[in-house]
C-alpha cells in the first residue's frame, strides 16, 4: 500500500483478496486462542492477546497507509469503493454505545429502546436522498468547506466549525471513556492508564495516514466488530431455542418474557428501577396503560436521532471519499446494510438475556446464584456494581426488583451466561474495542481537519505549503486527542449521557443549512448563518438550562403546581448543592407565595393533551421538561426553528448571485465540473 | 503547489455549463419527485407505522408482537431495501437525461 497516485492502485484492485485473507487470518487467530485456552493458558493472557494483537493490526494498517498527499490525507484519494466505504462508515458509526450499550438499553426499556434502533438507521435515508450525492459532487474536503462555498465564506464556515467541534468533541470523549472501560476490565489496569493506552491505539491509526489510514483501519475494525457481535448471539440462540438464527428466534423469547412478566405481576412483584415491566408494550407509563408523554418522547427521540445522523460531520465526510456521485449513493445504502446487521441483532441479545435472567435466576435463593452472576458483582466505573443484588425484603430469595444489572453487562456477560469459553468473552472485548476505536478515529479526524483545514488553511494562512498543512493537521490531531483523553479521564462515566446531546446539537446546527443549501436555491448567506446560529444556540442553551438549572427552568416555564413539585424534588435530592437545597426548601416552606412562571402560558400550551411542562429527577439532578419532552430530544425544537429562520430570512435578504445559482446547478447534476461562486474557495493541493 | 487532484472534478471558476438548462430543470424535477417519494417511505417506516403499534401488537407472528416487530425489524428492512432501490432509480434518472458522470 505505497503512496501511489491515480491510475490503478494495486491495493485498491486487490481489496477483496486482502480483506478476505484478513478475515480468514482473524478466524484462525480466534481458533488458535481457543486451543490455547483448552491447553490451560490463563484467561488474563487470552485477554491480553486479544487486545494487543488487534490493536497491533490496526496500527500496522495505520503505518503502512501513511501519506504525504493532501487529498490522500483528507479524503483517502477519493478511491474508496462503495462497499468498502459502507463498511468503514459502519464502524465509524457504531460506537461503544451501539456495541455494548444498545442491547442493554433495550433490555431496560423494552419497546421504548427501539427508538434508538429506528433513529440510528432511518437517518441514513436522509443522508442518501438529501445530502451525500451533492456533497460528493461538490467534492472538497470537509462539511464546513461546503458551508463556506455555498454561504459566502468565513462566517458560515466558522459557525459550521463551532457546531462540528461541540458535537464531535462531546462524542469523542464518550468513545474514549468506552475504550477505557473495556481496556480496564480486560487488562486490569487503572482507568487513567487504560484511557491513555486506548489513546495510543487511536492515534497510531490516524496520525500518519489521515483519512486514508482511518478508512482502511475502519474496514478491518468493522469485520472484527460484526463477527464479535454475531457469534455470541448465534450461540445464545442455539442454547435457548436450538436454532442458530437469533434474529428470527427471539420472538419465542419475547412471548415467554411476556408470560413471565405477567406471572411476576400476579405474584405482586415489581420490576427493578429503570426496567420496564412490559417488555413489548409501546408507549406506556409505569402502570402499563397508554401514556401520551411516552409516545411523544418516543417519536421526538426517533426524529432527533435521525436528523442528527444526517448532520454529524464525521459521517458526512465519509461520502467525500468515494470515486463518484453514483458510488456515493450506493455507498450510503451499503453503510446502512452493514449497520443494519448489528442493529437487527441487538434486540435479540436483550430478549435472550432477559429470558435467561427471568427464567433461571428470579425466584432462586440468592446464595445459590450461578458463578457468572458472582463474577459481575464487582464495582463498575459508574459507582455501582455491574450486577447489584439487593435483597429488599431480606428473605434470601431473588425477587424481580432485586436483580439490578447495568446496561453494558447484557452484551459483555452474554458469553458467560450462555456458558461459552473465555475466548468468546475476549472476542466480545475485541469487538467493543474495535467499535470504540473506529468511532474515535473518525471523530478525531473530523475535529482535527476542521481546525487544520477550515480554520488554519482556509481562514488564517491560505498560502501554507502542503508539507506545513499536513504537519499542522497532525499536531492538532494530537492536541485534540489529548484534550479529549484528559476530559475523559477526569469526567469518567458520568458524561456518557452527553452523547445523545451531540445528535440534537448537530441536527439543530447543521441539518437545515445543509439541506436548504442544496434544495432551496433562494437560501441566502445571511439566512443560513442565522439559521445555524439560532438553531445551535437555542438547542445548546436549552439542554444546559433544563439539565443543570432545572428548578430555575421550571420557575420560568412551569405553573405554580409544577414549580412546587420541582422544588420538592430538589429539596429531597441527596446530591443537590447546599445552596440549591436551601433555596428549594425555602420555596416549599413558602408554597403559597409561588406564582406561575412568566412563560407558563407557553409551557402549558399542550397541557390539555396530557403534555404539561414538568420536571423529573434524573442523573442526580432535577431536570426540566418543556411539554414533557426529555432534553435528549432537544433538537425537536431547534431543527424546525432553524428551517423556519432560514426560509423567512431568505425572503428579506439579498438574493444569491447568478454565480451562486450556477454553483447550485452544478452540484445538483452528477455530470461535469463545479463552477464555484467564489474562486477563492477552490481547494489547491 | 497547485497540482490537479486525481479523481476530483476540475474547479475552474468560469467554465460554461455542460448540461443544457432545460434538461437540467427537467432532471431536477424528476429527481425531486424521487426525493419526495423516498421521503414519504421514510416517514411511513420511521413514524407512520409506529403510530399503530398499540393496535398491531396483539397480532403475533412467530412469537413477535407485530408492532414491536416493525420497530425492531420491519422498518429497518424497509430502510435498507428502500435505499438500494433509491440508488438504482436515481441512476436510471441520470441516464435518462444523459447527466451521469463520464466514466
Amino acid at each position: 500500500m505505497s503512496a501511489s497516485t491515480g491510475g490503478k492502485d494495486p491495493f485498491i484492485s486487490n481489496l477483496n483478496k486482502i480483506y478476505a485473507g484478513y478475515t480468514g487470518g482473524f478466524a484462525v487467530f480466534v481458533v488458535l486462542l481457543a486451543i490455547l485456552e483448552q491447553m490451560g493458558v490463563p484467561d488474563r493472557i487470552i485477554g491480553y492477546l486479544f487486545v494487543f494483537l488487534t490493536i497491533g493490526v490496526y496500527a500496522y494498517i495505520g503505518i503502512i497507509s501513511r501519506t504525504a498527499q493532501v487529498s490522500e490525507y483528507y479524503v483517502a484519494g477519493r478511491k474508496v469503493p462503495a462497499i468498502y466505504n459502507g463498511m468503514a462508515t459502519g464502524s465509524d458509526w457504531m460506537s461503544a454505545a451501539s456495541f455494548i450499550g444498545m442491547a442493554g438499553s433495550l433490555y431496560a426499556l423494552g419497546y421504548g429502546g427501539l427508538a434508538f434502533i429506528l433513529g440510528w438507521t432511518g437517518g441514513y435515508m436522509l443522508v442518501a436522498i438529501l445530502l451525500a450525492p451533492y456533497l460528493r459532487k461538490f467534492g472538497q474536503y470537509t462539511v464546513p468547506d461546503f458551508l463556506g462555498a455555498r454561504f459566502g465564506g468565513n462566517l458560515a464556515r466558522s459557525i459550521g466549525v463551532v457546531v462540528l467541534i461541540t458535537s464531535s468533541f462531546v462524542y469523542v470523549v464518550a468513545q474514549i471513556v468506552g475504550v477505557g472501560i473495556i481496556t480496564q476490565r480486560f487488562l486490569d489496569v487503572s482507568f487513567t492508564m487504560a484511557v491513555f493506552l486506548g489513546l495510543a491505539g487511536i492515534l497510531v491509526c490516524s496520525m500518519l495516514g489521515g483519512m486514508r489510514a482511518v478508512t482502511w483501519t475502519q474496514v478491518a475494525q468493522y469485520i472484527i466488530l460484526i463477527i464479535a457481535y454475531l457469534i455470541p448471539a448465534i450461540l445464545m440462540s442455539l442454547k435457548v431455542t436450538g436454532v442458530p438464527v437469533p434474529q428470527l428466534m427471539y420472538g419465542i423469547a419475547l412471548e415467554r418474557i411476556e408470560g413471565l412478566e405477567a406471572a411476576f405481576r400476579a405474584a405482586g412483584q415489581t420490576p427493578p428501577p429503570g426496567v420496564t415491566g412490559f417488555h413489548t408494550a409501546p408507549f406506556i407509563g409505569a402502570n402499563g396503560q397508554f401514556n401520551m408523554n411516552a409516545a411523544t418522547n418516543f417519536f421526538a427521540l426517533v426524529f432527533c436521532l435521525m436528523v442528527g445522523t444526517a448532520a454529524l460531520p464525521h459521517i458526512l465526510m465519509r461520502y467525500f471519499t468515494t470515486p463518484s456521485v453514483r458510488e456515493a449513493r450506493a455507498s450510503v445504502a451499503w453503510s446502512l446494510f452493514f449497520i443494519f446487521l448489528l442493529y437487527f441483532t441487538a434486540p435479540a441479545y436483550a430478549a435472550f438475556g432477559k429470558l435467561e435472567i427471568y427464567q433461571s435466576l428470579i425466584g432462586q435463593p440468592i446464595a445459590a446464584l450461578p458463578d457468572w452472576v458472582k463474577n459481575w458483582q464487582i464495582m463498575s466505573p459508574y459507582g455501582v456494581p455491574w450486577i447489584n443484588i439487593v435483597d429488599v425484603n431480606r428473605d434470601g430469595i431473588l425477587q424481580w426488583n432485586e436483580f439490578r444489572i447495568h446496561a453494558d453487562v447484557v452484551v459483555l456477560a452474554t458469553p458467560e451466561i450462555a456458558g461459552l469459553p473465555y475466548v468468546i468473552a475476549g472476542l466480545v472485548a475485541a469487538g467493543g474495542l474495535a467499535a470504540a476505536l473506529s468511532t474515535a478515529d473518525g471523530l478525531l479526524l473530523a475535529l482535527a481537519n476542521a481546525l487544520s483545514h477550515d480554520v488554519y488553511y482556509k481562514m488564517i494562512n491560505r498560502n501554507a505549503p502542503t508539507a506545513q498543512r499536513l504537519i499542522i493537521s497532525r499536531v492538532l490531531l494530537i492536541f485534540v486527542a489529548i484534550a479529549a483523553a484528559w476530559t475523559a479521564g477526569n469526567a469518567g462515566a458520568d458524561i456518557l449521557f452527553l452523547v445523545a446531546w451531540a445528535f440534537s446539537i448537530a441536527a439543530a446546527g447543521l441539518f437545515a443549512a445543509l439541506v436548504m443549501g442544496v434544495w432551496y436555491k433562494g437560501t441566502t448567506n445571511a439566512a443560513a448563518c442565522w439559521g445555524m446560529a439560532v438553531g445551535y444556540l437555542v438547542t445548546f442553551f436549552y439542554l444546559i438550562w433544563t439539565e443543570f438549572f432545572g428548578l430555575h427552568f421550571m420557575e420560568v416555564f412551569g405553573t405554580k403546581e409544577a414549580i412546587l413539585a420541582a422544588a420538592r424534588q430538589a429539596a429531597a435530592l441527596p446530591q443537590a448543592a447546599p445552596e440549591l437545597k436551601a433555596y428549594a426548601e425555602a420555596l416549599v416552606a413558602n408554597a403559597a407565595a409561588i406564582q406561575n412562571g412568566s412563560l407558563s402560558w407557553l409551557g402549558s400550551l399542550f397541557a390539555g393533551s396530557g403534555l404539561p411542562t414538568d420536571s423529573v429527577v434524573l442523573r442526580g439532578r432535577v431536570v426540566g421538561r418543556l411539554w414533557g419532552l426529555n432534553n435528549i430530544s432537544g433538537g425537536i425544537i431547534g431543527v424546525p426553528l432553524s428551517f423556519l429562520i432560514i426560509y423567512v430570512v431568505s425572503q428579506f435578504t439579498t438574493k444569491p448571485s447568478q454565480a451562486m445559482q450556477d454553483f447550485i446547478e452544478d452540484i445538483r447534476i452528477p455530470k461535469g465540473g463545479v463552477r464555484l461562486a467564489d474562486a477563492r474557495e477552490a481547494v489547491k493541493e | 503547489m497547485p497540482l490537479v487532484e486525481p479523481g476530483a472534478p476540475p474547479a475552474s471558476a468560469n467554465a460554461a455549463p455542460q448540461v443544457d438548462p432545460a434538461v437540467a430543470r427537467a432532471y431536477w424535477k424528476k429527481t425531486s419527485g424521487l426525493m419526495w417519494t423516498v421521503l414519504a417511505i421514510w416517514f411511513f417506516a420511521g413514524f407512520g407505522i409506529h403510530f399503530f403499534a398499540p393496535s398491531l401488537n396483539p397480532i403475533h407472528v412467530f412469537g413477535f408482537p407485530l408492532g414491536f416487530w416493525f420497530a425492531a425489524q420491519g422498518s429497518l428492512v424497509i430502510f435498507v431495501v428502500g435505499l438500494f432501490w433509491f440508488a438504482k432509480r436515481q441512476n436510471q434518472i441520470d441516464e435518462e437525461f444523459g447527466v451521469q458522470e463520464d466514466a
